[in-house]
Order: C-alpha cells, then structure tokens, then sequence
C-alpha cells in the first residue's frame, strides 16, 4: 500500500487493504465522473442534437417564436394588404388581411394552423424576421438571440386592375393574368372563387373550423386558378401558332391566300377539323382572315406545316413546358406535348389534344406579341424591404426568351388588332386605344358535354402609341351561368376592364 | 490571521499554518447573493421590462440569511472550509430565482415565496446543527435510534394519499412534506456509525467463494437488514428516485468502508436484478423506461411530446448561451417544472454555459465534502462526510441525468435549487454537518504541552 502519510496511516485500512483516503478518494472520482457525464449528456443534447430537437414538429419553440412579434406586410401599391393582431395567447400575432378574397391569389395565407403558402410561404423567412438579410449584426444577433422585425414585400400589383379583375368576375369560377409586356411585372392576379385567409389565420377551432369548411368546398375557393391550374387554351393558342408559321417561314404575308385546303382532313386520319363558323370553309384562307375567324381548319393545317419541333420550340418561348416557371411563386406547368403525330400536332396547334395552360402563361403569349417578341420573366414580387423601409432587395426586369423578331411580332400584333377591330373580339375594344386580341373557347368533358372554358387574351396601347403596350391579360372563365358560353361573349368583357383600369391610371 | 498558536515551525508534528479563511467566506458568499439578486433583475427586466420592486427585498432576504449563516460559522466553526456555504447559498439563490421566474408564468400558483420561507427554515437549521453539534461524533451515539425514527418517517407517508402516483408525502392541512428527504441523512449516520465499527470484521472475516469473501451474517446482517427494508418500503411507495439513492449510497459507503471492490459488483449485479425485475412489473417504471430509450417515440405514435421530449426540447432550445431568463418556453414541460424538471429551465435559459457553470459548483461541493472526510482523523466522520457528498453527488446524477434522458426518470429534487421545502431544508442540514466536520477537519491541533526549546534557551 502505497503511504499517504500520518493521517492515511492513523486510520489506514484493515491488513493490507487501501485505507479510507484511497477508498474515498476513489468513491469521490466516482462521483466526479458522474458528473462529468451530465456534462457530456448536455453537450450532446445542446449542441450536437439541438438543431434536430429544435426542429422537431412536436416543439412548439419555433412557432411560438415566429408569433412572438407582428409579421411583415405585403404590399400593394404604397398600402399593406395584410396585417398583424394580437391574439391573446401563446402565439401572440397572427396575420390579419384587408380584403383577403381581394388578394388570396397573391398572397396566399399564413396560418399557424395550416403554415404558409404562396407569397406568405416564399418570402416567410424576410416576413417572419429570420432571413439573415434583415440583420445589421447578424453575428452578434445570433448570439443575443435578437429578433428582427418582419421585412415587407412590395408587390408588382396593380390595385385597380386588380379590382377590376375580381369585380368582373364576380361569381363565375375563372382566373385572370395580367402582365406589364415591357418588364414582366404581374399586374393582376385573380381567382374566383376566392376565400379569407383570414378566417383561418389563427389557431383556434374557429380557424379550424373555416379551414375544413373551405376544403370541403367543392368549388375549390382555395385553388388558385391563375396561377396553379391548367386549361386547355382552345384559340388563343392560334396566336402561338400563327407566331410560329411567320417566324419559320410558313407564312409570310399574313394577308395573302395560303396553301390551307377545305376540308382539312388530318394527315394519318379521315377526320377533317372543323370550324365554327361558315366563314372559314373555303380553302386557301389567308392568315389574317383565319385569326379573325378563328378557323380550325387553317391553323390546324398550318401547325403541322410548322411541325412538331418548330410548334414545340415556339411554345416554350412563352413559358409551356417550364416546371420551375417561379414568379417568385411556382406556376403549375402549362402543357404543350413534345412527341406526337401530325394530326395531334394540329389539333394542339388550336389549342386542344393535350395543350392547357395557366392564365398566366397565356397572358406571357399576349405579353410577348406586345412586347415586340421579347417574352419577360413573369415577376409578382417588386422589392423586399425591412421594416424601416431600406431596401434588402430590388427585382430587375429579365428577358425569358426572345420568341420572334420584332418584324413577326408586328405581324402577329397586326392580327391580334384584326381579331378586336373585326373579328371574334369585338367585345374587347377601347375607345382610345389599340388593342389585340384572341377569343378561345376551349371544349371540355367527354363528347364535349362539359361547359366550355371560355378565354381571351389581349393586349392595349393608347391609340397612336409608339410605346410598348402597358398591359397584356388571359381571362378563363370555367363555369359560368351564361348561356353562350365563349371567350369574346364571357372572357373578352373582364380583360377590356382590366386593360381599361391599367391604361387608365398610365 | 493565523493566530500564534498556529504559525507552523518546520518539524513539530500537528502543527500547520491554518488560515481560518472566514474573509474568504464573506466575500464570496456576499457575490453569491450578488449574482442571485443579478439574475432577479433579469428575470424581471426580460420579461416586464423594468427591474422588479422586489428585488431589493429579495436580496435583502437572502443576504441576511447568507451573513446570518456565515457569522454563526465564524462563531461556532471558524476553521471550516470557506466553500461550503457560498455554494449553498449560490445554489439556493439561483432555484429562487428560476422559481420566480417560473412563478411568472403559471400566475395563480406562486411557489417563490414559500420556497424563500423554506430556505429560512434550513438556514435556521443550519445554524441549529452548528450550534448543537459541537462534535460530530455525538451523532454516532444516536445512529440506532435514528434509523428507527428515518424507517418511520418512510413508513408514515403510506397512511396519507398518494400524490402524483408516489406515496411520498405527509399531507398536514396546506403543508406538505417528504419524510424521505430526512431519512436520508439518519441513513447516512446509520451506515457510518455501523461500517466504522465493524469494517474490520466485514473486510477480512468470513468464507471466501471463488474471488469473493463474504461477511459473517452477523456483520453485515443489521445493515442489510435496515437497508433492505428502506428501499423496499421506497418500492413499495414507487419512489424510485430515492431507492436508487439509498442503494447507491450503501454501495459507496459499503465500499468506502470496506475496500472489498468485490461488493461493488455483487451491488450493481443485485441492482441490475432489482431494476430489470421492477421494470417488468411496475407498469409505472416500464412507462419510464420506455421514454428513456426513445424519448421522441410518443411524438411518432401521435400522442405529442411527453415530458422527457418537452425537456430535452428545453434543452437544445437553450444551445450554449441560453436565451437568458424569462425568454425560454421550459413552461410547456408542464407538471414538476419548478421540481423534478428545474434543470430544464436552466438548460434552456441559461444554456450549455449556465448548465457546466451549476454542474460545476455542485462538483466543487461534492469534492470539498469527500476532501473533509479524508481529511478528518476518526473513522465515523470519514464516513460520514463521503457519505454526505456522495448523497449530494448521486442525488444530481440521478435528477439531471433524469431530464436529460441520460439514464430513465426517476423524480426526484435537484439539491437546493428545485422547488421542494423538504429538499432544501434536507440540503442545509447536509451543508452544517459538512462545515461542522470541515471546522474539525482543518482546525489546527491543540498546542502542544510547552517544551524545553533548546534553540529558544540557548
């Protein structure tokens, strides 16, 4: 045994065996590692497991943080849509709007319940406080666990065309885009039916109960229709494919007769494509006179003149086929198949077969005609700021694609006139100004049985204007009480009131 | 400071400079109010903005206590270790502080201001210990009776309702107590009165099978005996918490005493047995074995989190620096926030940092506790003080390691700073016969008979 001096020997242990001094030395090491082992059980926990802890969906920690203060706004204009109230409990604020149906298509929502959604879901981390751009000190924040304010978000929007769509709308189910052509701005975005998101925002079993009464809802109020889902395009899309036969060559002078027989019979079949109207029935039709018609027969025939690639290739220049079309919020996918035979390709070039797209995308067609064949990046969001009001970001007008050369695009802005000057398009004039236009009222439904979605997509300028066109819209209208259902008769009158609010406040 | 009698001279056995270190004492024990009164003030500052009017009069409450304690150590035990008391009263400062603060948030149910009454009482026994026992070794006169009093006190709380599942406590109109916290400290005599007098003969007396020698049944038997029947009144009642305490206790002093390492395993064997089996048939503890292996697991099945996932939630919510006091959510834990789940509070407001800063000071006192016991000459106060440190050690593993889902939840209070007047009182009691063995420890020996010099009388 080894000597630990007097006192160790005084009372040292029994023959042999460590004395007391060893034994309760060993006893408080003992001891001593247990606690050392709290202390590596609370690294462990505090460090190395925190941000999964902190994560997980049972913690409460994150979301009563991110209600702790009032969110920042969404604004229209130089006025917020949005605001915060006090709820009282242990998420403090919740989101408030000021005519939530108004703007549920821009915003979406943002509830503690439900999470957020669109705007409110893109841009949570600047509205929520947590983006690090908000932070002066962003090191030091972190360590004092500071909590920015909410930043805002300036949207593109337009208030009066804005109003202008949902008022005309009313209460038919259908979606308005509206589109500044020179920047890719959205100046309208309107879906009906809408809904409060409002009503939903907080967390008790009222919000609960709005929530499950809005998902019942067989009309869809919580679809946003404008910008997440597809129709058929019907004859709008006739605008992409005159676009198409010009740029490639097909036609050259849109006034003079082309090659289009009558009947058509589609290559590879005994089906000839019909036409509404008697009009169209003759062969040789010149481009204009089938656009202002909208006869089937000559665009369908002068799709597969184009062919599959070239229709294919124009297409995409106005956003089809593009899964990741972000405005900053994801658009749904606008179809345009990329392998078929001659006679799907002709019933695509009028818009049918397996062709749909979002309004906004068929807003992006007429924007592109207008905007001299530059097709912009479709954009919703116009600066983000923090809540003093200094700017964090400023979105830059980009070019999506360039579609045509500006000499086609004068061609095809020529028909889009025709069409409103004399054709199924009538409806959409402004006294004033210039405007062009596409009627397209797209079949549905087994054997057709179903109401026809009724477009229209156009353009305006102030009469005499050299300037790019301010404003360019797609209205779909998908259910309506109407009788004649079509796009000059339903659609054409919404997106006049739109161009007509725009022009107005220019 | 050292008085004459004490000034070491080179070679005369017995006799050392020992500094009686009180000042020492003073000032940190008045920095421990100073940090208590500070994290007052921030609790009140986080959370309302402004500092709380009460913060001068708790300060002023637990600095009369602290200086209170400390002059009775100056009168009654002026060589005792001067860290003793700061960490006591630093502990006991900071549980009412997070108890206020928790206070703040379950309006309607406020816990501080009884918990300051408590922490009076333990000081107000502290000093009855030191001016009472003026020796330690009295206490081993009344080991016997003691344990038979400690056995009572267990057995009582089985005639009183049972209270969060565990019949644990004495209900007498709006007080409540837990026998068990007191029991442990007459155990604690018990075991050391017991071992110091037979630790020869359990050491080397007895028939020896395969590697291990075992007693003769007359040695160990008594203090198996009272042994076995306290954790099995403790089973009885499902106070697990304090079951492991005393097993752990019997099982360090056992070996404390005795040197006989072969005990160690023969008593984690018998544990291991002991928990497997109470595991399998106590639905009660199966439940928290369960929570203890996969702690999220409730989450999963759909039932939301339960206590162990809120407090580990807690926990990493505080990362390293916490988010400082009132800013933390530890409330949703629920139930025994203030008690059994304290540590989660400062976890989550005080952070990793706060967390090794209190784990820390209780290490400090752990190894100032087994420091006086090896220090002290007879073997009763030996180990007696391991014994009470080890209380104090065994007593935080089982807690933190608790709410940190280190080993399964067991419930029971964490020394000084959870809500609980039994507890804190208990811990007092700890702390004055820590300071009364330390004063014995370091108080220099009695100057020598006066001797012929031959260097003073040339």
């Amino acid at each position: 045994m080894k000597s630990r001096g007097p006192e160790a020997r005084s009372t040292g242990g029994p023959q042999g065996l460590p004395g007391i001094s060893t034994t309760g030395r060993r006893a408080g090491t003992f001891c001593l590692v247990l606690v050392l082992a709290l202390m590596g059980q609370a690294t462990y926990v505090q460090v190395f497991r925190a941000d999964s802890l902190d994560d997980n969906p049972a913690n409460q920690r994150e979301t009563i943080q991110r209600y702790a203060q009032p969110r920042g706004n969404i604004l229209v204009g130089a006025d917020p849509v949005t605001g915060s109230a006090p709820t009282g409990g242990r998420y403090a604020y919740k989101r408030t709007y000021t005519d939530g149906p108004m703007w549920a298509a821009v915003t979406g929502y943002s509830s503690q319940t439900y999470g957020n959604t669109q705007i409110e879901g893109v841009e949570d981390d600047l509205l929520s406080g947590t983006d690090s751009r908000l932070a002066s000190w962003a090191l030091w924040d972190e360590i004092t666990r500071k909590q920015n304010p909410g930043g805002d978000v300036y949207t593109t929007l337009n208030n009066a065309a804005q109003q202008a769509a949902m008022k005309g709308l009313g209460n038919q189910t259908g979606a308005v885009a509206a589109i500044e052509p020179a920047t890719g701005r959205i100046l309208a975005l309107a879906s009906t039916p809408s809904y409060d998101p409002g009503s939903f925002a907080g967390s008790s079993t009222a919000d609960q109960d709005a929530w499950n009464k809005l998902q019942a809802d067989k009309n869809q109020p919580m679809l946003n229709r404008a910008l997440r889902q597809i129709y058929p395009p019907g004859s709008t899309f006739k605008v992409v494919t005159a676009a198409a036969a010009l740029a490639n060559g097909v036609v050259t002078d849109i006034d003079a007769p082309t090659s289009a027989p009558y009947p058509f019979v589609m290559p590879g079949t005994t089906t000839a494509l019909v036409n509404d109207t008697s009009a169209c029935d003759t062969p040789g039709q010149s481009l204009d006179q089938a656009m202002v018609n909208s006869c089937n027969s000559v665009m369908g025939y002068l799709g597969t003149q184009v062919g599959l690639d070239k229709m294919v290739a124009m297409a995409q220049n106005f956003g089809f086929n593009d899964a990741k079309l972000d405005t900053p919020v994801r658009a749904a996918r606008s179809n345009f198949d990329t392998a078929m035979n001659a006679s799907q390709v002709a019933l695509s070039s009028i818009g049918q077969y397996d062709t749909a797209a979002t309004p906004l995308v068929m807003a992006m067609v007429a924007a592109g005609v207008a905007n001299n064949g530059t097709v912009m990046y479709p954009q919703l969001v116009d600066k983000l700021t923090k809540s003093d009001g200094s700017s964090v970001q400023v979105m830059q007008p980009a070019g999506y694609r360039q579609a045509m050369s500006p000499t086609v695009a004068g061609q095809v802005q020529q028909l889009m006139t025709d069409v409103v000057e004399t054709g199924t398009g009538r409806s959409a004039r402004i006294s004033g100004a210039t405007v062009g236009g596409k009627t397209g009222t797209a079949q549905q439904g087994i054997d057709n049985s179903g109401i026809p979605y009724a477009w229209f997509i156009s353009w305006a300028k102030p009469s005499g204007s050299n300037q790019v066109p301010p404003v360019a819209v797609a209205v779909v209208i998908a259910d309506s009480n109407a009788t004649d259902v079509t796009g000059g008769g339903l659609a054409a009158p919404i997106a006049r009131s739109v161009m007509q609010a725009v022009l107005k406040g220019n | 400071m050292a008085s004459p009698s004490a000034v070491a001279r080179a070679g005369v056995p017995g006799r050392r400079l020992v500094k009686s270190r009180r000042n020492t004492e003073l000032v940190l024990v008045l920095a421990a109010v100073l940090i208590a009164v500070f994290g007052y003030v921030e609790v009140g500052v986080n959370i309302d903005g402004e500092v709380p009017s009460g913060a001068a009069g708790y300060g002023a409450a637990l600095g009369v206590l602290a200086l209170l304690a400390h002059g009775v150590i100056r009168w009654k035990a002026p060589y005792a270790d001067p860290l003793l008391l700061p960490i006591a009263v630093l502990l006991n400062g900071i549980g009412l502080v997070v108890i206020y603060r928790l206070d703040r948030a379950t309006p309607g149910s406020e816990a501080a201001p009884t918990q300051l009454l408590w922490s009076t009482l333990g000081v107000a026994l502290f000093i009855g210990v030191l001016v009472l026992v003026r020796d330690h070794r009295v206490l081993q006169r009344y080991a016997y009776i003691g344990a038979l009093v400690a056995l009572v006190l267990l057995i009582l709380p089985i005639f009183f309702p049972p209270v969060y599942g565990s019949r644990i406590w004495i209900v007498i109109g709006p007080m409540s107590f837990q026998p068990g916290e007191f029991a442990k400290i007459l155990l604690a005599i018990f075991f050391a009165a017991y071992l110091a007098v037979h630790r020869d003969a359990l050491a080397l007396t007895g028939k020896k099978v395969w590697k291990f020698q075992f007693p003769r049944g007359r040695d160990l038997g008594p203090v198996l005996l009272i042994w076995a029947a306290f954790v099995g009144v403790l089973v009885l009642e499902t106070d697990l918490g304090t079951s492991l305490l005393f097993f752990g206790l019997f099982v360090v002093m056992l070996y404390v005493a005795t040197a006989r390492s072969g005990w160690i395993a023969i008593g984690l064997f018998l544990a291991a047995v002991g928990a497997v089996a109470v595991g399998w048939l106590s639905p009660h503890v199966h439940s928290r074995v369960t929570d203890w292996l996969d702690p999220l697991g409730s989450i999963a099945a759909g039932q939301g989190a339960n206590q162990i996932a809120q407090s580990l939630f807690a926990f990493a919510w505080g990362a390293v620096l916490g988010t400082g006091l009132g800013l933390g959510h530890s409330i949703l834990i629920g139930f025994a926030a203030k008690s059994d789940f304290i540590l989660a509070t400062i976890g989550e407001e005080l952070g990793l940092t706060g967390l090794f800063a209190i784990f820390l000071l209780y290490a400090l006192l752990i190894s100032r506790g087994f420091r006086t016991g090896i220090a002290l000459r007879d073997p009763f106060g030996r180990l007696l003080a391991i014994g009470l440190a080890a209380i104090v050690g065994i007593q935080l593993f089982v807690v933190a390691g608790g709410v940190l889902d280190l080993i399964p939840l067991t419930g029971m209070t964490l020394p000084f700073i959870a809500q609980g007047g039994s507890s804190v009182v208990t811990n007092w009691i700890i702390v004055a016969l820590l300071v009364r063995m330390s004063d014995q420890a370091r108080r220099p020996a009695p100057a020598p008979e006066p001797v012929a010099d031959p260097l003073e009388h040339p």
